[in-house]
Parts: structure tokens; sequence; C-alpha cells
């Protein structure tokens, strides 16, 4: 087998030098009858090219030669070749959580310039090394709320991705919080009169996204001012972090929680993306998940480490304050190059190729009878429009035409059937924009 | 010595900055096409939530400059590709490159979680057959690929024991958890909403099924194990401890992190398992990365099935393959989307290279470890004498009388050229040192490290000095982690950094 270094011989060899008479007797300690007596029915083996054919055979059974116009959490965005070759080299690839300092400190300086890079996008003063996802970053920012106010009521908005309302929901039941949605307003933001009224002295935290699942923009002045007001913190999510480029940093936040998806992380079907946990400086002892810091070394050289550990599973075990364990290191060291290539002037130029394409799209579909915009809240890179029918029946022709239609809203929003979340990037060229409002207008068109 | 230090620190690739410090205004590394719609006006069509200014302190370099960081950065890393990398119940084993290139190819790393299944039965096979060859592997009724990580699926795994017991009128109040676990099983059993209690080994390392015996009440949700333990050593009375905890309705959740010492040899569900999980990105080869992604699919017998999070893969007429969303009894969803599925992609990429031949894998690994020790024993303290399965944990006894203790040899070892074993765990081997190194090492390599451990035992007992302040070769020496944690800085800024960088 390609992967193994030994021959034969050097096999024989090895166990006569442990004094063993066979391969069985080294494990002897496992009881005979639960030993396998015949091979596992496992495909293959493939050889390297075989192994390519049977990808590249169901990669084919896939969305090839569609044009897409979903978000909702996962974005397509331009990736330069660059992060891929830095991110495949084997230093980085092939390491470990850098526990070894000395030998990683590659690996460290990355995720120190990663936190920086987190805290410089969303005014924030610490961010962790990463954590799963966004899902799991804003049921892990809440968990944080709790152990920071001791308190158990968790206000979310019902416009929180319904996925991360989900997972908070899963975390939250064995955890002693209760979750209760806070509905949003006629124009697509919360709803300030709702959770004001929902708001008690014994409420842990508000979670809001913004750009929130609707693509809608929040105001998060002054939800905090009400959160604060009773003692409660605010909790940001952000979906999509290409959206900071051109959006006030969500500095009002005291916890954000935050997908890297959009920096420079391929969709690869959901996953592997990184979440990012940002807050201030002084809740920083009750952060989840990994931080790198800055120290020296004997000789007064500057390096890094990971620190602050006493919070961690494999010092703390039933005490720490979260179990993560392994993250998403490499997608953080992905989002850290991506970032870098881009700089401030490029990420600063995507977002506003990201508006001025959706509001491009937005105008081109406003002009097909009965679609109108249904939230008139300031958006970025994806809003909602009303049809006059069903998405789902719009999509299935728009399918037909090689063209992947937006987010049905019903499918998480019953009240919302008409409903479709357009989203549009500046991977999304005009003439696939006309394409798709035409196709719109011929769908609608369509005898019911 | 101290000039050839200087000279290594003085060179330019040693040297590198923070990114930030390299930073120009009016530099760019990334080049976007012309804008082919009118351009909006952003503080028109933003408001107040208009950032006017751009993301302030945000690097501006070349290209070059951003390739050249990162890789200078880059060769300040050990990794498997450099060499041995015996970090035990880590299984640091060779990452096939082939695995990093099908995870990338147009039509998967393409794919929307929410494009319809019509147009992702790719992706739906690819997840299906991982899940049919995961059932092979650990003999489960059922799986779910969706946790991100190994203490993810230990949560699902708990979480899946909890919904059992709730449907069967009481969820129960403790997990049991024996002294030898990773410190993620009882950090997951309290977010579970479970007590721990913890459970002594006995005096040869394994659980004490006598003392088991009375310690599993009806109030008793679980038993956490990992087997092989985390000392590398077979259970071997697993089936007798599952069936105590089923004779009192508990349930065995089994941490699957070492079960690259049994693939191919014999099945958790065999042995009375009741849930595992498995770390993909230890026994089935995909990168680490510098701490991820993993993936940690959750396998399990039919009576946890109806409780699998969401979504859930089934077969609908003709093969086609549809993912379920809404499941009466299932504990919800764990992780947004279908699970880290480029982490699945590489997995069942290792999975079909080998076939059954992986049981090969396995061998080696434990051949490996078994060699190892042979060649160490008597010039290492052994704590447990049992048989070793994939890694083997010594403790650092002999060297202590001389002042060195595990870390001290294990940053020795970087002199050598090989990164560190695991040390200072289990927490029941005082001064352990845990050495696994896979199958992926050739006796030549094995026989290096050997040497090196050897030569280091003896420098411990005529030069400790030397063994204490090591490493003496690396960019940077000891790091000052009691500074790091006091006064903690997690960020660059502008002023700060500009006086404390060194020359």
């Amino acid at each position: 087998m390609r992967y193994l270094p030994k021959s034969p011989a050097e096999r024989q060899d090895m166990l006569a030098a442990i004094g063993a008479k066979s391969i069985d007797d080294l494990f002897s300690s496992i009881p005979e009858r639960y030993r396998l007596q015949e091979a596992l029915k496992l495909p293959g083996p493939l050889s390297e090219t075989e192994v390519i054919d049977f990808f590249k055979a169901r990669a084919a059974e896939n969305s090839g030669g569609y044009t897409s116009f979903l978000g909702a959490g996962v974005y397509h965005h331009l990736r330069s070749v660059v992060t891929d070759a830095i991110i495949q080299r084997g230093e980085f690839l092939t390491s470990y959580t850098p526990y070894q300092a000395e030998i990683t400190q590659g690996t460290l300086q990355a995720i120190f310039e990663f936190q920086t890079l987190m805290c410089q996008l969303t005014g924030q003063e610490v961010a962790n090394a990463s954590m799963y996802d966004g899902s799991t970053a804003t049921t892990e920012a809440v968990l944080m709320a709790e152990r920071l106010t001791g308190r158990t009521r968790i206000l979310v908005a019902r416009s929180l991705h319904p996925e991360y309302r989900d997972v908070l929901k899963t975390y939250a039941k064995n955890s002693g919080l209760h979750v209760e949605e806070i509905a949003y307003s006629a124009n697509g933001t919360l709803d300030q009169k709702a959770f004001e009224s929902a708001l008690k002295d014994d409420v842990a935290a508000v979670v809001v996204q913004s750009p929130n699942f609707f693509g809608v923009i929040e105001s998060l002045a002054p939800l905090r001012d009400a959160a604060h007001s009773s003692g409660a913190l605010l909790v940001t999510a952000i979906t999509e972090g290409v959206s900071l480029g051109l959006l006030t940093p969500p500095a009002e936040a005291d916890i954000v929680a935050m997908e890297a998806q959009s920096f420079g992380l391929a969709p690869s079907y959901g996953g592997p993306f990184a979440g990012v946990i940002a807050s201030r400086d002084k809740f920083v002892r009750q952060m989840p998940g990994r931080l790198a810091g800055q120290t020296t070394d004997s000789e007064g050289r500057r390096g890094f480490v990971l620190t602050l550990a006493t919070r961690e599973q494999h010092i703390r075990r039933e005490k720490a304050t979260s179990n993560i364990c392994t993250n998403q290191a490499l997608c953080a060291l992905a989002a850290t190059v991506h970032l870098t290539l881009l700089g401030k002037e490029g990420l600063g130029e995507v977002a506003r190729q990201n508006l001025s394409k959706a509001k491009f799209a937005l105008a081109e579909l406003e002009n097909i009878p009965g679609v109108r915009r249904a939230f008139d809240a300031p958006f970025f890179n994806e809003f909602t429009v009303e049809l006059p029918r069903s998405v789902k029946i719009v999509n299935a022709y728009l399918q037909r035409e090689k063209i992947i239609g937006p987010f049905v809203l019903g499918t998480a929003y019953p009240e919302l059937t008409k409903h479709a979340l357009v989203c549009v990037t500046e991977t999304t060229p005009r003439a696939e924009i006309e394409r798709f409002a035409a196709a719109v207008r011929r769908a609608l068109e369509q005898p019911v | 010595m101290t000039d050839k230090i200087k000279k290594a620190t003085r060179h330019t690739n040693q040297n590198e900055g923070l990114i930030f410090e390299k930073s120009s205004p009016g530099k760019r590394a990334f080049e976007l096409p012309p804008l082919d719609v009118p351009a909006a006006d952003p503080a028109k069509a933003l408001g107040a939530s208009y950032r006017q200014k751009g993301v302030e302190g945000f690097p501006e370099v070349s290209e070059i400059e951003v390739i050249r960081h990162f890789t200078r950065l880059s060769t300040w890393n050990y990794a498997i590709d450099l060499g041995m990398y015996p970090l035990g119940s880590c299984t640091m084993k060779y990452n096939p490159r082939v695995n990093e290139f099908v995870a990338r190819l147009d039509g998967l790393a393409t794919e929307h979680p929410y494009q319809s299944q019509e147009l992702s039965q790719g992706c739906l096979k690819i997840l299906q057959l991982l899940e049919k060859c995961l059932l092979e592997i650990t003999g489960m009724d059922a799986v779910t690929l969706q946790p991100a990580a190994g203490a993810q699926g230990e949560l699902t795994g708990l979480l899946l024991i909890r919904a059992y017991h709730e449907r069967n009128g009481n969820p129960r109040k403790k997990v049991l958890i024996p002294d030898s676990a990773h410190g993620t099983n009882p950090a997951t059993a309290v977010i579970a909403g479970y007590e721990v209690e913890n459970i002594k080994s006995e005096s040869h390392g394994q659980i004490d099924v006598d003392k088991l015996r009375d310690l599993v009440t009806p109030d008793v949700a679980a038993l956490m194990i990992t087997n092989p333990s985390t000392l590398g050593i077979f259970e071997e009375r697993i089936p007798e401890i599952a069936e105590i905890l089923h004779a009192q309705g508990a349930l065995l959740y089994m941490d699957g992190a070492n079960m690259n010492a049994l693939t191919g040899i014999t099945r958790p569900g065999d042995l009375g398992v009741d849930v595992m999980h498995l770390n993909l990105h230890k026994t089935f080869s995909t990168p680490h990365g510098g701490g991820g992604p993993g993936a940690g699919p959750v396998a399990m017998k039919k009576i946890l099935e109806p409780f699998r999070p969401v979504p859930i893969l089934v077969e609908k007429e003709a093969g086609r393959l549809a993912l379920e969303q809404i499941r009466p009894h299932s504990i919800g969803r764990v992780k947004a989307f279908s699970g880290n599925f480029g982490v699945l992609v590489r997995a069942l990429a290792y999975i079909l290279a080998y076939g059954p031949g992986v049981r090969q894998a396995t061998e080696d690994a434990v051949l490996n470890a078994n060699y190892i020790r042979k060649h160490l024993e008597g010039i290492f303290d052994l704590p447990y004498s049992l048989p070793s399965m994939h890694e083997v944990v010594f403790s650092d006894a002999l060297q202590k009388k001389n002042g060195v203790n595990t870390m001290d040899i294990a940053k020795r070892l970087i002199d050598y050229g090989f990164h560190p074993y695991t040390t200072a765990f289990p927490l029941i081997v005082p001064g352990a040192l845990m050495i696994e190194p896979t199958e992926s090492e050739s006796r030549e390599e094995c026989d290096l490290f050997i040497d090196a451990m050897r030569s280091i035992a003896e420098e411990a007992a005529t030069n400790p000095e030397l063994v204490r302040t090591a490493p003496h070769t690396t960019r940077v020496r000891r790091l000052d982690e009691v500074g790091a944690a006091r006064k903690p800085i997690l960020r660059w800024k502008p002023q700060a950094s500009r006086t404390e960088a060194a020359d």
C-alpha cells in the first residue's frame, strides 16, 4: 500500500525484535472471539487515479453549469489561488495544534494575525482562534453571556439564521437556558417594541444578526442601550463577513459571533468554515476556545504562545468554559491569507461590488409585474422579494433554465410562503443577473 | 554556539514581522474585474451604517509580500511532512495529498448546501458511502456525519443518550468517566446537563470493574470509556463492562480517539458499545491543519437511531438521496448545514485508497508502538506494563532523579529533529511521555527516534542542564507562558507593537 513505508521483510524483522511470533501476538489483549475473522467489507483499494475518477464522477452529478442566487449563510465569493497555495504548504497543513510553541511559531503568529484582523473587522477588543462555524460560535457566545451575567433567559431575533437558532436550542435544552424568539417588524428589522417588552432583569443576552437573515441591516445602538439598561448583553451574529467592508463595525455588541466562510473559504456543501468569537477585553476569561498571545523567549525575542488555557477543557475538564478542542485552524489561516490579500482597499471594493450588484438585481426584479421588495430597511448583498406565486414553483422553472433560484423563506418562516431571499455577489456577472430576471418574468407568466 | 544562533536569527527568513508592520497605504495584492453594473452610492444606500473610512488597521501589501510572509511563517512550523510527530492521542499520520485534491474539485468545493437535492446527488452519494464504510468499520447500526470535531461528537453522543433515557421516562443524572479520559469528556458531559463522576483506574490502568459495579446505579446515564485507553491499553473486560451498564439500563459511550488501534481488527459495536464518535482527523487521515478542521461522526446502535441530529440522509425511490430536516424524536441540529463536508470527502478518499487493506495500517501502527516500547523500556520508566496497542506511555520517573522532567525531554527531542510526544497526559501518570508513532513511520524513522530518546536519557544523566534548557536549535527559545497569561497581548495594535518588536 502506497501510504505505508514498510516492506514485508522489515515487518518481520521488527516483530522479531519485539519477540513476537506474528502480528496477531500484538493484539492478544483483545479477546479472540471479538477479533474479526474476515476482512472488512469496504470498497477499494483504489489507486490515486481511481480515487480522483470516483470523486470527479460524483462532482459531475452536482450543479456544474448552473448560476446560483443562493446566500442564506453561505456565499460564493472570489478566492485567490494564493490562499490555497499557502494553506496547502505541508508545514501548515500537516501540523498539529501549536502546543509546542518553539516549533509552531508559524501557526501561532498566523493565529495572532487572525485574531487582530477579526478585532479590526468587528470593532471588538479580543477575538479567539476560531470556533467550528457561525452557528456554534453564536451558541458559545450565548453560553458566555450566561456565565457573565448569571442569568438564563435568552432573547433571540427570529431574523437570526434559522439553523443558528436550531443549534442554539439544541445546546440550550440541557444548559438550563430559556430561549425566546422576538418577532421582526414590517421593515424587516427587529421589532423593538416586542423586544423591550420581553426584556426583564432575568435576560442574559439578546441575539441579533446583522445583516439579518432577510438581508436587512439592524441598528445596534438602540438594542444595546435597551439591553444594557436591564443588565443584558448584546450578542451580534454575522453570517456575511464581507459586509464589514462597508458597514460600521458592531462595536456596540458585547460579543460578536461571526461566520468567516466569506473570507476565502469555498461553499463546500456547508463546511468546513470557521466561526469567530470577538468580545471585550474584560470578558476574555469567559471566552471559549483557544487564544494566541504575544510573549518573549528566554533571550527576549518576540514570540507567540497559546495562552489563558486555564479556561479550556484539557486543563479545567468539567469546569471549562467550553468542551471545544479541535477548532477550524486551517480555515482561519485561509481567512487570514485571503483578508491580507484583499487588504483595506480590496475588502472595501469587494463590498461595494456586492452592494452595487445586489441593488442592480433588485431593480431588475422590481421591473417584473407583481414582484415587490418585502422589507425596506437598507440591505447589503441579500434582499427579500415577494413574488405573486410560490417560490418553489418559480425555482423549479428556473432550474430548467440552469439557474439555482433564491432561498425559499417559506421553509423556515411559514408566513413568508411567497418570499424569496436573493443573494448577488461580486461573482455574479451582470448578464447572469439579467438572465435571472428574465427567467423569473417568464416563470411568473407560466399558466398555473 | 551563541554565534550560530545570532546568525540564524539575523536571517531575514527568521525575522519576519507581523503583516501589519509591513503595511503601507495604497499597496494591494488582489484586483477585481471591473464592476459591470452602475456603482451604488454606499452613503446613500446604507445611511448611518456606512463605514466611511473602511476597516482601519487592515494590512496593505502586495502579492509577493503575502506569499513571502506566510511562506516564512510556515518554515517556523514542524509538520508531519517534515518528520515523525509522535503526539500520543493525536494520531499524526500521513495526510494523503490526493485527499486535498479531490476536496477542491469543481462540483464539490463549489456546491451550496441549499441547492436542490436533485442537483446535489453527487454530494449525497459521498455522504452515503462514507456512512456505509463507517458502519462497517465500527459494527454499528446508524451514524451521523454532522459533528464538526471529536468534542462535538461526544456532545452529540451524550445528547442521544439523554434523549433515549428521557423517552424512557428519566434522563438520569450522572455520567461516569475514568480518570484517564480526555478533558473533553467531562467538559462535554456538563454541557449535556450531566454531573460527572470520576472513576479511579485500578493498579494496571484499567477500569476497576468491581468498583464500577457499585457505581452503576439507576442514576447513571452512561459510562464514557476510551478504548484503547489513553494509556494505549485495550480494556479487556469491555464486554463485561457493557453488560454491567446494560443491566442497570445505562449505556456505554466510547471515545473513538484511539480507533487507529482497532480498525479492521475488532469492532466497538461487537464489544457492546452503544454509541461512539470517530475523529476523522485522527484515524482517517484528514489534516490537522494546525488545530482543525476536523469531523466527529457518531455511530450508534439501533436504540439511539430515532434521536439522530438533523439533517438525516435517506434513500428514496429509485435510489434518489435526500436530506430530511424534520424528525419527531431528533435531538435537533448540532451544526449548521451538512457537517464538515470537505473533511468527510477527504476521509472517504482515505478509506477508498485502502479498502479492506486498512487493517494493515492498524497493524503497522501497533507494530511501531511496540517496537519503540521494546527499545525504550528500561531506559524510561513504564508505569503500566500491560500490552501496548497503538501508543505507549512512559514516565519521567528515572530522569526526574536528575531534575529532568517530561517537558524537558520533549523540548530536547526538538533538537534531534522530532516533534515532541504528548507530555503530562494522561493525568494518572505523573510526568507522562505519551508516544504514538502511527503507521506512517518507517523502521528507519522509528530507529532514529529511539536513538534520539536514548541519547536524551543519557544526557539527562550526564548533562541535565543541557536537557533542561532545550531546545537549543530553534528560532525562539522557551517562551514565557506565565507572562503571556498574566498580561495578555492578544492582538496587534499600532503603537504597542512598534516598541515591543524585537530587533
